[in-house]
């Protein structure tokens, strides 16, 4: 295990070639013949009762229209809580609620007939906003709705406040963001029928992230056993999170429709569809306040996190558990009080997009920091690094950061790279004496910030999840797991981590397609779980595969199993080697396939009350510091980001160049949220439902990045490797802010940091 | 309403009878079975959909069927003779340009319309020439360096290696 022959090395993805010819086969460019295809008839409004849906007006003798009725008992996507219909009945709590679905030979058919199905609605009051819904939601008798609520407390934050010599307030506010993957949301799902035409089952294929939440959801739905429901995943471009809940919900659809007119079934989303209807980044409102000493030292951090999950609980109890556990930043405090709440809203559901919360409650504390060192005299660096997690620090959870800490790590190397104190002394300085003369206005910030790998708490505990190898009869090493690869690189990462661990070549392992056929359950492909979490268990599962073979090795060859290695494909002795190939076919021969499976073990010692949320909150963090250099037109205040610095630790690095790609691309998604980004609402309708009007980075808006890795392994992951998906995603909006306050003395607490924002601040505020 | 059009495609004669209006991307994906193309956003925003119309990066969700008469064009199909890749592909995908793979072809079209132009190109010519075509993955930063190691402009990062087998479904 200590010789690393793969693991460590930027190898071609598996993927690769067939991504860059054009053969790489996307839910829509499978073959569709003797598809039927589905279209949703949504709602138009926020709040209404549905009166009456009428589909008479179909001309199309073969269309097939479902509601509500038509769904059975169980009419929930089978989630957390099972509150979120399939199809709306009775009434619509957000527009693009689906209301009704309909099935014809042809996509253009389906549509007309879709367009052909009258609903009459009595629209109620909506409450479109965290203000609004503050203030109460006649759903609840007027009160406000709350969906989940989340608290963790440490020390006691009244003794210290009591300690503190300045006490800062600050409140915070981000916006809703699209994922905006480039292939939009598809399934195709096909019915299992008996000789009588009689349901049995569906086999869906789809651009998913979780083969095993769809099949949770349909086993539900249908009543079904296990066995009766299969789901592959089809090569999927781009996920964010975005495609975590919703693919239960088109899955459904297709579903539904399959068993209805008994055919394949295939619902792929045009972009303003997706976008009408899909789950987006939970809106959020985080106010601080925090005790201070002098000096900088924090003695006292009191939080309340506010969420706007939308109009159904979905996934936000897990969201806003990750936004309450980050919301103290990277930063050792002694008295700590963090409140969560996710309140309902007559908007699209919200739910899993990259960070998970986390983002949200990170941006927050930034900012708090920055009004920290500005109300003391301090640089942002200093108040930084005087407060950030050292190793064997306590988090508000009482958790002891015993191993991999890098908080400080990544902020030094992040200050030295840019020269980033002398650059930002030089800024305030120059701000003082300028003339406007129509150049552009210099800044730079910078951000440290933290991310927990794997589920929270006890996830992990209560998923248990499989990985497992399988030596298949051609002598390859198959890797078995549902984890899914939507971009980031989890088949070729895998490949790296099995070979190693099995110490075979890395063309002697190759990845089973995620299909809940053949793979077990390895948990959702979220939660920057994948390399950590699941490339820990298939790493045992490949070592348990290697020490059977070993055995086999050195009974045959007459030795004794520990005077035999196999490394690098080959098993070694003292008396000469022997090709892996050679010693796997003898076995299969005399044995038939080997299967190794590792199961989720929780770490000895490591426990989480969740009823007090105390205890070790993650396995591993990693560790990030962005600093971000900005120019803003000082007549436009229109901001172009110049240049990026990240600085991360996510441990043992598996695939530098690949990692280096999740740590940028995040990142720019992380600016885009800061600045760019904006989803405009009016009447619960998101009014840029499409990719003219929201708008993400192209090439033009993007500075070149500078991507530096630091390797601080952990115990807890493979090869000591952390989970890197997200951490890119937490610290790049407020740096971003900062570099913009920095450059004009603007001070926003609000993203995204439009021109009309920068300008209307501009007026209301004593520039610092 | 029906019309015979014919045209080069990817180096090939290609007649395709259909509605004048007809979009080149539909042509591509749903008559002629190149799959290679992907529709993003149906509104010439995204790029996942260029194609090279004469040469010129085009957005074939925006092309009329009517207006190929007579012109060639090249789609991610057609960028490689038979099953080999380019030096552009292959560094694309060594380098880690590509990660979900959905704006990939949209991408390596462009950016051969981009090396036609500008065989040594700077980082901003590739700004300026590439921005039409969005990646949501990236963070673009791979796809400049994919381009500046292709052209020599900067040594490579990832390892060269031989196609293997497994998860690269087809």
């Amino acid at each position: 295990m200590d010789h690393l022959n793969a693991v460590g090395r930027s190898v071609l993805r598996p993927d690769g070639l067939a991504k860059v010819t054009g053969r790489a086969l996307y839910l829509d460019d499978l073959p569709e013949e003797g598809c039927w295809h589905g279209a949703t008839v949504r709602s138009p409004h926020a709040s209404a009762l549905i009166l009456s849906i009428d589909p008479s007006a179909i001309s199309d003798p073969d269309a097939r229209v479902l509601t509500a009725k038509d769904v059975g008992p169980r009419n929930s996507v089978h989630l957390i809580h099972d509150d979120w219909p399939i199809l709306a009945d009775g009434r619509v709590n957000h527009v693009g609620e689906p209301v009704a679905l309909v099935v014809a030979p042809t996509l253009t058919r389906a549509r007309a007939a879709a367009r052909a199905i009258k609903v009459a609605y009595e629209t109620q009051k909506p409450v479109l906003d965290l203000e609004a819904a503050l203030l109460g939601d006649p759903r609840t008798g007027g009160r406000p709705h709350l969906l989940s609520k989340c608290d963790v407390e440490r020390g006691s934050v009244d003794a210290g406040f009591a300690q503190a010599d300045v006490i800062v307030e600050g409140e915070y506010s981000t916006g809703h963001q699209e994922h905006a993957y480039i292939e939009p949301h598809g399934i195709i799902a096909t019915p299992v029928l008996d000789a009588a035409s009689a349901f049995l089952g569906v086999d869906v294929v789809g651009s998913l992230q979780c083969p095993y939440y769809v099949h949770k959801a349909l086993t539900y739905l249908f009543g079904l056993g296990d066995d009766a429901i299969r789901v592959r995943q089809s090569v999927t471009g781009g996920g964010f999170g975005g495609k975590e809940d919703y693919p239960d919900m088109i899955a459904a659809h297709a579903s539904l429709l399959s068993r209805a007119c008994g055919q394949a079934v295939k619902i792929v989303y045009e972009r303003q569809e997706d976008i009408i209807a899909t789950t987006k980044r939970h809106p959020s409102r985080v106010r601080h306040r925090t005790g201070v000493r002098r000096d900088g030292t924090l003695v006292a951090m009191d939080i309340d996190v506010l969420l706007d999950g939308g109009a159904y609980i979905t996934l936000s109890p897990v969201v806003l558990s990750r936004a309450v556990l980050h919301a103290a930043g990277a930063y050792s405090c002694p008295n700590v009080r963090i409140r969560g709440r996710v309140l309902a809203t007559n908007t699209p559901p919200n739910g899993a997009f990259r960070g998970f919360g986390a983002p949200q409650s990170l941006f927050a504390v930034e900012r708090q920091m920055d009004k920290v060192a500005r109300t003391l005299g301090l640089g942002p660096f200093a108040v930084r690094i005087r407060n950030a997690y050292r190793q064997g620090d306590i988090t508000p959870t009482g958790q002891i950061l015993k191993e991999s800490v890098s908080a400080i790590a990544v902020l030094e190397k992040a200050l030295a790279a840019t020269r980033f104190s002398e650059r930002f002394a030089a800024n305030e300085s120059a701000r003082a004496g300028r003339k406007d003369d129509g150049e552009p206005l210099r800044g730079l910030g910078v951000s440290v910030f933290w991310h927990g790998s794997g589920f929270t708490g006890n996830g992990e505990r209560r998923m248990m999840s499989k990985g497992a190898v399988r030596l298949r009869s051609d002598a390859k090493i198959e890797v078995l797991s549902s984890s899914t690869d939507f971009g980031q690189g989890t088949e070729g990462i895998f490949r790296q981590i099995v070979a190693d661990a099995c110490g075979v070549a890395l063309d002697h392992v190759v990845v089973h397609i995620p299909d809940t056929a053949a793979v077990p359950d390895s948990g959702p492909t979220v939660a920057s779980r994948t390399v950590m979490v699941v490339g820990g268990l298939l790493a045992r599962a490949g070592a348990k595969l290697a020490e059977t073979l070993r055995t086999f090795a050195a009974h045959q060859s007459g030795t004794a199993p520990a005077a035999v290695v196999l490394s690098n494909g080959f098993f070694e002795t003292e008396r000469g080697r022997t090709p892996f190939v050679d010693v796997a076919k003898r076995y299969l021969t005399l044995h038939g396939p080997l299967d190794a499976v590792a199961t989720f073990e929780p770490t000895p010692g490591s426990t989480f009350d969740e009823a007090t949320y105390k205890g070790d909150a993650y396995a591993a963090y990693g560790w990030g510091a962005n600093v971000v250099e900005v120019e803003v037109d000082p007549d436009t205040y229109v901001t172009r980001v110049t240049k990026l610095t990240t600085v991360s630790d996510v441990g043992h690095v598996v695939h530098p160049v690949m990692c280096a790609g999740q740590v940028e691309g995040g990142t720019l998604q992380a600016l885009a949220w800061g600045y760019l980004e904006e989803m405009k609402m009016k009447d619960g309708r998101f009014l840029n439902d499409r990719m003219q009007t929201y708008l993400i980075p192209t090439m033009a808006d993007t500075p070149d990045m500078e991507t530096i890795l630091i390797e601080n392994p952990t115990a807890h992951g493979p090869f000591g490797a952390k989970g890197v998906g997200e951490l890119p995603m937490d610290g790049g909006a407020p740096a971003l802010l900062q570099a913009i306050e920095n450059a004009t003395g603007i001070s926003l607490s609000a993203i995204p940091a439009t021109p009309e924002r920068i300008f209307e601040a501009s007026r209301t505020q004593d520039r610092t | 309403m029906s019309a015979t059009y014919r045209f080069t495609l990817n180096g090939r004669t290609a007649e395709v009878t259909g509605a004048p209006m007809a979009r080149l991307l539909d042509v591509l994906r749903r008559d002629l079975g190149l799959t290679g193309s992907k529709e993003g956003c149906g509104e010439g925003e995204c790029g996942a959909c260029t194609v090279l119309l004469n040469h010129e990066a085009v957005c074939s969700c925006l092309v009329p069927l009517f207006q190929v008469e007579g012109a060639s064009i090249t789609t991610i199909e057609g960028i490689a003779p038979d099953d080999k890749i380019t030096e552009l592909q292959r560094v694309f995908a060594n380098e880690g340009g590509a990660q979900c793979g959905a704006c990939t072809p949209g991408m390596i079209v462009t950016i051969k319309a981009l090396l036609d132009r500008h065989p040594k190109p700077t980082r901003d010519q590739v700004r300026e020439y590439v921005s039409g075509t969005l990646c949501r993955c990236t963070g673009y930063e791979r796809i400049f360096r994919a381009v500046e190691v292709l052209t020599g402009q900067r040594p490579a990062e990832g390892e060269s290696a031989a196609p293997i087998e497994g998860a690269a479904r087809k």
